[in-house]
């Protein structure tokens, strides 16, 4: 069973791994999409009373024998281990790995699907896409000549980063590989979950209202560049650039901020600029 | 719905635990989440009763513990209480703030036999 992912694991796919789907279904076996590898411990079968186990090893008559068990440990602490060896994997590869977080329709894709176009001549780059459903988004990005692997999480509202690693088994990209991590699009969930990335890059667009970080805090405060999306747009709908930037800083007053448009192509350059900067981190760090 | 998520890995501890230190049930479960963290008390009750369905943790009471919102602000240079992420600072008002305590999740304690 997946730890972190309540869809629990068989929620998740992850393209190209091998799979039993068949062309038809069986409602009488493999209803059971996730392992156990855990037993499950119950009271004892045979009936017998076991006293002297209670705190401090002795029976208090009148008292049930339960004790209290400290245990202090992080509910993400498996998926922030997981994380973890990602992270050290991508610093391993120097790959630059930048998780993209957004509600959906912010125009993620179209950025990615242009930024992957722009640059897959200089570097190599690799995006792992992640969807409820469809490979779509992937097909998308395999258009441009990319390297892309679709994760479908099923119910789940969220990347995990096991999801992240077997991705990556998948994907097995090259040394130095630009990485783009594609969230599901959600401004909440997302948020806690370390997938081993550099940064998260939040896209919003301008079409959604600029109080949208006041709303959604945890993924700004989480974020480290904000990208305003559809700046094109801008002449055609009341939303004002300086109030989002505050609003933005007032959850994280750290948060890099740039504005672009992903259709016309408007302030790119400062992205590719800032994606530079960073992958020179990624290699230095590896070196 | 990340909750769910949170409440199988709240599973995932009770069961790993209850192999180390040798429990098959757990009574009580003492779940510290703090002011700022990513998560909904409520939510995550409803979550953590349809997870714990059939396992070590059937029919555990939740007890949920909320630790404070704390955060530094750089120009007080010192640390002041907070209760959310878009809240200013208490004494200046300024919002150059960095979380310092209350974003923790984590299983505190058990109650078991």
């Amino acid at each position: 069973m997946c730890t972190v992912c309540g869809c629990t694991d068989g929620g998740a796919k992850v393209e190209g791994e091998h799979t039993h789907d068949h062309g038809h279904s069986h409602d009488h076996e493999h209803d059971h999409d996730h392992d156990h590898d855990h037993s499950h411990p119950h009271t004892d079968k045979k009936g017998d009373l076991h006293f002297g186990q209670g705190i401090g090893g002795v029976h208090v008559p009148g008292l049930s024998p339960s004790r209290i068990v400290q245990i202090e440990q992080d509910i993400l602490g498996k998926n922030d281990h997981l994380a973890q060896h990602n992270r050290d994997r991508f610093l391993g590869l120097g790959i630059l790995a930048l998780n993209l977080v957004s509600s959906p329709g912010s125009g993620k894709t179209t950025l990615l699907t242009r930024t992957a176009s722009d640059l897959a001549k200089s570097m190599p780059i690799a995006v792992i896409e992640g969807d409820q459903q469809t490979a779509l988004d992937a097909d998308r990005i395999r258009a441009t000549g990319v390297q892309a692997i679709q994760v479908n999480t099923g119910k789940g509202c969220h990347l995990d980063a096991d999801m992240v690693r077997r991705a990556m088994d998948a994907l097995d990209p090259e040394q130095n590989t630009l990485l783009f991590i594609e969230n599901v699009g959600n401004l909440v969930c997302p948020a806690a979950f370390d997938l081993g990335e550099a940064a998260k890059v939040a896209i919003l667009s301008v079409t959604e209202g600029e109080d949208k970080p006041l709303k959604y805090p945890d993924m700004f405060k989480a974020a480290t560049l904000m990208i305003i999306n559809k700046s094109d747009l801008l002449p055609y709908v009341p939303f004002d650039v300086a109030v989002c930037i505050e609003n933005a800083r007032r959850v994280n007053p750290d948060i890099e901020v740039l504005q672009v448009s992903a259709l016309s192509g408007d302030g790119l350059d400062a992205w590719y600029a800032w994606i530079a900067d960073w992958q020179l981190k990624a290699q230095d760090a590896d070196k | 719905m990340h909750e769910m998520s949170l409440a199988e890995g709240v599973l995932q501890i009770l069961q790993d635990q209850g192999q180390a230190q040798n429990f098959s049930q757990v009574k009580t479960v003492w779940l510290e989440l703090g002011e700022l963290s990513h998560v909904d008390p409520d939510a995550i009750r409803f979550c953590f009763d349809a997870v714990t369905q059939d396992s070590i943790a059937q029919g555990a009471k939740l007890e949920i513990i909320r630790t404070p919102g704390a955060a530094w602000c750089h120009d007080c240079s010192k640390t002041v209480a907070v209760s959310s992420l878009i809240d200013p600072c208490p004494e200046c008002a300024g919002y150059k703030l960095q979380v310092t305590g209350g974003d923790d999740m984590r299983v505190h304690e058990l109650e078991v036999e």
